[in-house]
C-alpha cells in the first residue's frame, strides 16, 4: 500500500474538518465539529472520548451509515483518496463492505437471529464479488479457521445464538475482513465482552490487521484497551478534538486537561490497604445455591447450576465485591439474597433469621431491609412516574405518611447532590449518572441495612463512574451500611471493595481482603482474569476513590 | 418435534369433548322443535309426537347424547334431519367451495398486504405510509356486506366484468371457476389486507431499528434485500399469527359472504342448518369449525420454527 508518488505511506483514512450538524433542539449545535485526523496502513488509531464526545458519529459518518437526522455539513472524508461524502449511494454501497468494514459493539444483536453464521459471511461475498457458491463456502470455511473459531464446517451452519459473544464478534469480524478492506472501524468491539474474550478478540484484530496490512479506526472509552491496542489516540470531548498524538505520548504525558482527568479517573488496578471491617455481621449465607431444571416428559432433563454452596458473610460498614465473568453466578446469588428468586438451597441469614424459605407474605415487611440498585438506569426506572413518586412509593407502602416520605426523598435527592426540585421531573430528563444516583436515592429511602450494588457503574462514564462510587463510600459510612458490590470490572472492584469474592461457574473460587487478592491471587482463575485485564500496567497513576461528592 | 405434534393433537381432545357437550346442551335449551319444521306447519300434535319419536328426541337427553358420541366414534357423524342425507355426505358435497373462497382470499391478502406494510414501514411516515394507514383503517370499518354489495354494483352491475352471484365447482373448468370466486374473495380480503397489512407495518418498523439491520448495510447490502432478506424474516413471527388467526376467522366469515354472493359452501349450510333446528348437522358443523381451529393453531406454532431457529429447539 505504499504510494509511489512519495515515501511516507499515504492514508487509508483522512477525515479533514468535518462537522455534522445536530438537529434543533440539541444542547449544541453540531455533533462533531472541525474533526481531523488520518489513519495510515497497518495503523490502530483510537479515538477515545465519553459518552456524547463525537467519537460513534465520527465512525458512522465515514461509513455513511449515519441516522438520517444527522447531516455532514462541512469537511471531507476521503478514502483511499476517494471522498466518500460526495459518493452516490450506489457508490458508498459498493465501498462498504468491500473498501471499508465495521464490526460492532454488540454482537449479541449485531447478526441477524434468523440466517446462519455462514451465510451472513458468505453474504459479503454475494454483494461483492462473482464467486460461485462453491468457492465462497470454501472461502468462509477458511475464514472461519483464521478467526480460531473451533469446527469451521459446523459453525458455518449454526445460528447466532447457538454461538457465546466472542465467537459472535469473532464471526462479525470474519465478515468484516473477508474480502482485505483497507480500513476497519471497530465501534466499541469488546466493550459487552467478558475481561478474558475481551484480550482474546483485542489479539485477533492486532492478528489480522498486522497480517494483512488493515488500518483500523477503533472507538472506545477504555483507555485501559488503548493502552493495550493502539498506535495513536485521537481524544475527543463534546465534538471536538481536543488532543491526538502517538499512544505513548498522549497516554504517558497528555497535554489537554480533560485528557488528564480522564485518565486520572481510570482506577487503579492496585487496592489501597483497608483496616479490616469489624462491625456486627448484617448478611450471611451458607450453602446457598440456586439450580435451574428443564425439561420434561419427552426431552431430557438438564440441570444447570447457577450458583451452588455459596457462603458469604457481610458486616455493617463493609463492601463485599463479587467479580466474575458473565455466567459466573454472581448475579444469581445477588437476586437470591435479595428474593428476586427464590434460592433452591441453603440459608440467608439477616438479623439472625432465615429469610432463604420464607413465604412472601412473612418476607415483605423485611424487604425494605435490602435494597437493590440495578446496572442500567435507563431501564430501572419508569418512565412513565416521576422522579419523586418512583422514591416515594416504597416508603409509603410500609406506612410512612406521603408528606414524611416526600420530606425525606427531598434531603436524599441533596444527599445524591441533585437539586430537590428535580423530584417532579421524569427519568428521560436525567442523564445516565443522574439516574443511577436516583436510584440510589431510591434506595436509601427504604432505610436499608444491606444494599446490593449490581453491576451499578459498570454503564456510567469513567468520570462520572469516579462520583458515584464516591457516593457509595458517602453513604456507607453516613447509614453503616452493608454493601455487596456486583461487577465483572476487576479495577472498580479494587477501588470500592473492602474484601473480594470471586465466582466461577456458579462457585466461590477464592476469596479475602481486596489486597490480598490482588497482591497474591491463589486461584488460577482470578489469575487468569487479572493477567486479562486491558492495559494492566496503565492507571497507576489514580488514587482511590477520594470523599467529594460533586454535586 | 413428533412427539410435541402428538401431544398438540392429544390435548385438542379435551377441547372438542367441552365443544361438544356445549353444542348439544345449548341447541336443546334454545326455543324452537325440530319435530314441529319436519311435519311442516299444518300438522296435528301427533304427527309432530310421530316425528319426533323417529328422530329420537323423545328420548332423555343424556340418552340422547351418548347415542350421539358413541356414533361419533364410530365415525358416524349421524343423519341430517332436514336434508335426508347422511352429514359425511353433507359437508363433503360443500367442503371445495368454502376451502376455495378461504384459499383465494388468503392468498389475495397476503400478496397484497405484505408488500404493502413492508414498503410503509420503510417509508413510514412519508405520505404513502399515511394513504396505506389510513386506507386500513376504512378496510377494518366497513362491514362485509356493504363492501360485498359495493363490489357487485361496480364490478358486476354497472361494469359487467364479473358474474352477480353463484359458484362454479373447479370439475366445470378452472376459467370459470376462478371467475366466479374473484368478487367473493376480494370482498373478504379486505378486512385481512387491513389487518395483515397494520401488523406487518408495525412489526417490521421494529425490526429495522435493530442492530443487524445497521450490519447488513454496512456489507454494502442494498435496501430491497434488507427489507425481504434481512427484516421480513425476522418480523415473520407476530404476522403468521395474525395470518394464522385470519384463516381462522375467515371460517365464520364465509357465513355473511356465501349468503351475499349465493356461494352453496359450509357458511350457507350452517345458516340452513341453523334456520331448519337441524340438531345433528349443527352439532356435526360446529365440532368441525372447533376442531379446524385447533389445527390451525397447532399449525401456526409449527410455523414460527420455520422462521425462528431459536423457536425451533
Amino acid at each position: 500500500m505504499i504510494s509511489p508518488m512519495s515515501d511516507a505511506p499515504s492514508p487509508v483514512l483522512a477525515v479533514e474538518n468535518l462537522a455534522v450538524a445536530l438537529p434543533g433542539g440539541g444542547d449544541r449545535l453540531r455533533a462533531v465539529d472541525g474533526v481531523s485526523f488520518t489513519v495510515s496502513p497497518g495503523e490502530i488509531v483510537c479515538v477515545v472520548g465519553e459518552s456524547g464526545s463525537g467519537k460513534s458519529v465520527t465512525a458512522f459518518s465515514v461509513m455513511g451509515l449515519l441516522a438520517r437526522v444527522l447531516k455532514p455539513v462541512a469537511g471531507a472524508i476521503r478514502l483511499l483518496g476517494e471522498d466518500v461524502l460526495s459518493a452516490s449511494p450506489q457508490r458508498l454501497r459498493a465501498l462498504r463492505g468491500d473498501r471499508m468494514a465495521m464490526i460492532f459493539q454488540e454482537p449479541m444483536t449485531a447478526l441477524n437471529p434468523v440466517l446462519t453464521v455462514g451465510d451472513q459471511i458468505e453474504e459479503v461475498l454475494r454483494i461483492h464479488t462473482d464467486l460461485g457458491p462453491k468457492e465462497r463456502r470454501a472461502k468462509v470455511l477458511a475464514m472461519l479457521e483464521a478467526m480460531h473459531l473451533p469446527e469451521p464446517e459446523r459453525m458455518h451452519a449454526s445460528y447466532p445464538h447457538q454461538l457465546s459473544g466472542g465467537q459472535r464478534q469473532r464471526v462479525m469480524i470474519a465478515a468484516a475482513l473477508i474480502l482485505d478492506p483497507a480500513l476497519l472501524i471497530a465501534d466499541e468491539p469488546t466493550t459487552a465482552l467478558d475481561v478474558t474474550t475481551q484480550a482474546q478478540i483485542l489479539t485477533l484484530i492486532r492478528e489480522m490487521q498486522a497480517r494483512r496490512g488493515t488500518g483500523v479506526l477503533f472507538i472506545t472509552h477504555d483507555f485501559g484497551v488503548v493502552a493495550e491496542i493502539a498506535d495513536r489516540v485521537v481524544v475527543m470531548q463534546s465534538g471536538r478534538i481536543v488532543e491526538q498524538g502517538p499512544a505513548a505520548e498522549v497516554l504517558g504525558n497528555p497535554q489537554h486537561p480533560y485528557t488528564r482527568m480522564l485518565i486520572a479517573a481510570v482506577p487503579t488496578m492496585t487496592p489501597a490497604r483497608r483496616p479490616p471491617v469489624t462491625g456486627a455481621p448484617a448478611l450471611e449465607t451458607a450453602g446457598l445455591a440456586k439450580t435451574y431444571r428443564s425439561g420434561g416428559l419427552f426431552t431430557k432433563a438438564r440441570e444447570v447450576h447457577a450458583a451452588a454452596d455459596v457462603a458469604l458473610r457481610i458486616r455493617h460498614g463493609e463492601t463485599v465485591g463479587i467479580v466474575g465473568e458473565s455466567g459466573s453466578g454472581k448475579s444469581t446469588v445477588a437476586r437470591c439474597i435479595a428474593r428476586l428468586i427464590a434460592p433452591s438451597e441453603g440459608r440467608i441469614l439477616v438479623a439472625d433469621r432465615d429469610i432463604a424459605r420464607l413465604p412472601e407474605r412473612r418476607l415483605r415487611p423485611l424487604r425494605r431491609k435490602i435494597q437493590v440498585v440495578f446496572q442500567d438506569p435507563f431501564r430501572s426506572l419508569n418512565p412513565r412516574r416521576t422522579v419523586g413518586a418512583s422514591i416515594v412509593e416504597g416508603p409509603v407502602n410500609f406506612g410512612t405518611s406521603p408528606e414524611a416520605a416526600t420530606a425525606r426523598a427531598r434531603e436524599l435527592m441533596s444527599l445524591v447532590g441533585l437539586d430537590p426540585a428535580a423530584l417532579a421531573r421524569y427519568p428521560h430528563q436525567f442523564s445516565g449518572g443522574q439516574r443511577q444516583r436516583i436510584a440510589l436515592a431510591r434506595a436509601l429511602a427504604m432505610e436499608p441495612e444491606i444494599l446490593i450494588a449490581d453491576e451499578a457503574v459498570s454503564a456510567l462514564d469513567v468520570s462520572v463512574q469516579r462520583q458515584v462510587l464516591a457516593l457509595l463510600d458517602d453513604v456507607q459510612r453516613r447509614f453503616d451500611l452493608a454493601i455487596l458490590f456486583i461487577t465483572h470490572d476487576l479495577r472498580v472492584a479494587a477501588q470500592i471493595c473492602d474484601r473480594l469474592i470471586v465466582m466461577q461457574r456458579g462457585r466461590i473460587v477464592e476469596e479475602g481482603p481486596t489486597a490480598e487478592v490482588f497482591a497474591r491471587p491463589q486461584a488460577a482463575y482470578t489469575r487468569a482474569l487479572i493477567a486479562a485485564a486491558p492495559g494492566r500496567e496503565f492507571g497507576r497513576g489514580a488514587e482511590p476513590v477520594a470523599e467529594a461528592v460533586p454535586a | 418435534m413428533l412427539g410435541y405434534v402428538l401431544r398438540r393433537l392429544l390435548s385438542a381432545i379435551p377441547v372438542l369433548a367441552i365443544v361438544a357437550v356445549l353444542v348439544f346442551l345449548m341447541l336443546r335449551l334454545t326455543p324452537g322443535d325440530p319435530a314441529a319444521v319436519i311435519a311442516g306447519d299444518n300438522a296435528s300434535s301427533e304427527q309432530i309426537a310421530q316425528v319426533r319419536h323417529q328422530l329420537g328426541l323423545d328420548r332423555p337427553l343424556p340418552a340422547q347424547f351418548a347415542i350421539w358420541i358413541g356414533n361419533l366414534a364410530r365415525g358416524d357423524l349421524g343423519e341430517s334431519f332436514f336434508f335426508k342425507k347422511t352429514i359425511g355426505e353433507l359437508i363433503l358435497g360443500r367442503v371445495e367451495p368454502t376451502l376455495s373462497l378461504a384459499a383465494a382470499t388468503m392468498l389475495i391478502a397476503v400478496c397484497v398486504a405484505i408488500p404493502l406494510g413492508v414498503v410503509a414501514a420503510y417509508r413510514h411516515g412519508s405520505w404513502l405510509d399515511r394513504i396505506v394507514m389510513g386506507v386500513s383503517v376504512l378496510g377494518f370499518s366497513v362491514p362485509v356486506f356493504v363492501i360485498g354489495y359495493g363490489m357487485i354494483y361496480v364490478f358486476s352491475i354497472t361494469l359487467g366484468w364479473f358474474p352477480v352471484q353463484g359458484y362454479q365447482p373447479l370439475a366445470g373448468g378452472f376459467g370459470g371457476y376462478l371467475h366466479r370466486l374473484v368478487l367473493p374473495s376480494l370482498t373478504l380480503s379486505v378486512v385481512y389486507i387491513a389487518l395483515i397489512a397494520r401488523m406487518t407495518r408495525a412489526s417490521v418498523l421494529d425490526v429495522l431499528n435493530e442492530d443487524y439491520i445497521r450490519t447488513a448495510r454496512a456489507k454494502g447490502q442494498v435496501e430491497r434485500k434488507i427489507l425481504f432478506r434481512h427484516a421480513l424474516k425476522n418480523a415473520a413471527v407476530p404476522i403468521v399469527t395474525v395470518v394464522g388467526i385470519g384463516i381462522a376467522l375467515l371460517i365464520g366469515g364465509v357465513v355473511v359472504t356465501e349468503s351475499v354472493f349465493a356461494i352453496p359452501g359450509l357458511g350457507r349450510l350452517t345458516v340452513d342448518a341453523v334456520l331448519a333446528r337441524d340438531y345433528p348437522t349443527i352439532q356435526a358443523l360446529i365440532l368441525l369449525f372447533s376442531g379446524v381451529y385447533v389445527l390451525i393453531n397447532l399449525l401456526i406454532d409449527l410455523t414460527y420454527g420455520l422462521f425462528d431457529p431459536r423457536i425451533r429447539q
